[in-house]
């Protein structure tokens, strides 16, 4: 296991997330209460799956400019990991929502909630990538193509999911700037976790990621052939 | 410069002389709103709203997919030994977009004929209407492309399209809203400077990333 160190600050500071998330005390909120020790999961999960996401385009460039198949194998294994950070979140969103947002009649209206429409969109557009790799057989077509998608579904991405939900109506928070690191909503004893937190768990991404990564070396080392 | 001409006049030339795609695009946008004039009479304006911008959409798809899958692997061997891949790809995102602007126009008249007259503001509507029909010809033009390259045909294209065009789109019914009653919306020139944002970001994507497809 080479360059541990980060693995075990990973551990260290997911230890401390779980175990200080349960025990530390947190501000009561009206409505919120106790669920909002939700804040040191399901937020996370979406900075984890936007900084996977960013990685993995940054990846797709690269592999543009050096034509090396590495670039290609290490983009999709993190768009793969940022998919499933993704539904994650959207799983502890769900959770959090069924109970916090009781003003919902029935379990169907909780899917026209503007914000997780957003998130939905975005998981799409990375299942559509995935299709588009699996359309595609010849190895260098399949690197090239699904790069240049990746770069434009990125930047078209990016800007609607941060302007557009702020002009729907949403139950959410945030609709007036990004609600994790506004300081008037969030409290110092939050900040204590949820900081440590976001960093935690991008690690473990990472982590999950580099195994994927070694992993998919060994079974293309036939290709690579270096 | 005159290569972009060139080329297209060469995609308006193929559009005089293969007159049926282009009639079977007409006819694809008159049947579908007969239809929907046969299902729902006169309907109200937001229904209008929805309903014209999820036919255009539609209509997109259909006007735009062919204009790379109709060029089969020799004649863009040609295209690569003559032009180069921006020229080819301005060519096309403009071509494109003055069709799918036409097809706009076109729907919006059949539209009024016959499910109703809801446009209160018709210039503004009229604009929108042309920056809409823009815009979804731009991302569709070079999803088009990628589709192509992938040798498959429009479904794969539809796969790819219609989840990154949901906000573009839900930002031109939200805008257009405005043309059909005396509410004045709020940041409504600020909805209409991201839309443009939106198609410049596109078209310069589209340069960039273009030559990238066109190798092989």
């Amino acid at each position: 296991m080479h360059k541990k160190w980060w693995k075990i600050l990973c551990v260290i500071l997911l230890t401390y997330t779980v175990i200080g998330g349960f025990l530390f005390s947190v501000p009561a909120r009206e409505i919120l209460h106790e669920t909002i020790r939700n804040l040191y999961f399901h937020v996370c999960m979406w900075f984890g799956m936007m900084i996977l996401f960013t990685t993995s385009v940054v990846y797709s460039i690269k592999y543009l400019r050096s034509q090396n198949l590495r670039d290609d194998l290490y983009a999709v294994n993190f768009t793969k990991v940022g998919i499933l950070f993704g539904i994650l979140g959207y799983i502890t969103g769900a959770l959090w929502a069924k109970y916090t947002w009781t003003e919902f009649a029935s379990d169907t209206e909780i899917f026209r909630e503007p914000k997780l429409l957003g998130a939905a969109i975005a998981l799409l557009i990375y299942f559509a990538y995935l299709v588009l790799r699996g359309s595609l057989t010849d190895i260098d077509k399949r690197a090239r193509i699904s790069a240049v998608y990746a770069i434009f579904a990125y930047a078209m991405l990016f800007p609607s999911i941060w302007i557009l939900p702020r002009l729907l109506d949403s139950l959410h928070p945030g609709k007036e700037g990004n609600p994790a690191l506004n300081f008037k909503d969030s409290d110092a004893r939050l900040r204590m976790v949820f900081y440590p937190a976001i960093i935690g768990w991008t690690l473990l991404g990472v982590w999950i990621t580099s195994l994927k990564i070694r992993l998919d070396l060994i079974k293309e080392r036939s290709i690579l052939n270096d | 410069m005159s290569h972009i001409l060139t080329l297209f006049k060469k995609d308006f030339l193929l559009e005089i002389r293969q007159q049926h795609t282009f009639y079977g695009i007409l006819l694809y946008v008159a049947a579908t709103i007969f239809v929907l004039y046969l299902a729902m009479g006169q309907p109200e304006s937001a229904v209008w709203n929805g309903l014209f911008w999820m036919i255009q959409l539609f209509v997109c798809v259909n006007a735009v997919a062919k204009s790379f899958l109709q060029e089969s692997r020799g004649r863009m061997l040609y295209f690569y030994s003559i032009t180069g891949a921006r020229n080819f790809i301005i060519a096309k995102l403009v071509f494109n977009a003055l069709l799918m602007m036409a097809m706009s126009l076109v729907s919006w008249a059949l539209f009024t004929i016959l499910l109703g007259n809801e446009v209160r503001y018709g210039i503004m509507f009229f604009g929108l209407t042309v920056l809409g029909g823009m815009s979804l010809s731009l991302v569709f033009t070079f999803l088009s492309a990628i589709a192509a390259r992938a040798q498959q045909n429009a479904s794969l294209m539809a796969i790819l399209g219609f989840p990154i065009i949901i906000p573009q789109l839900m930002l031109l019914m939200k805008v257009a809203n405005a043309a059909f009653s005396d509410v004045i919306q709020a940041g409504m020139f600020q909805m209409v400077s991201l839309l443009v944002a939106m198609d410049i970001l596109v078209i310069t994507l589209a340069i960039i990333l273009f030559p990238f497809l066109w190798k092989d």
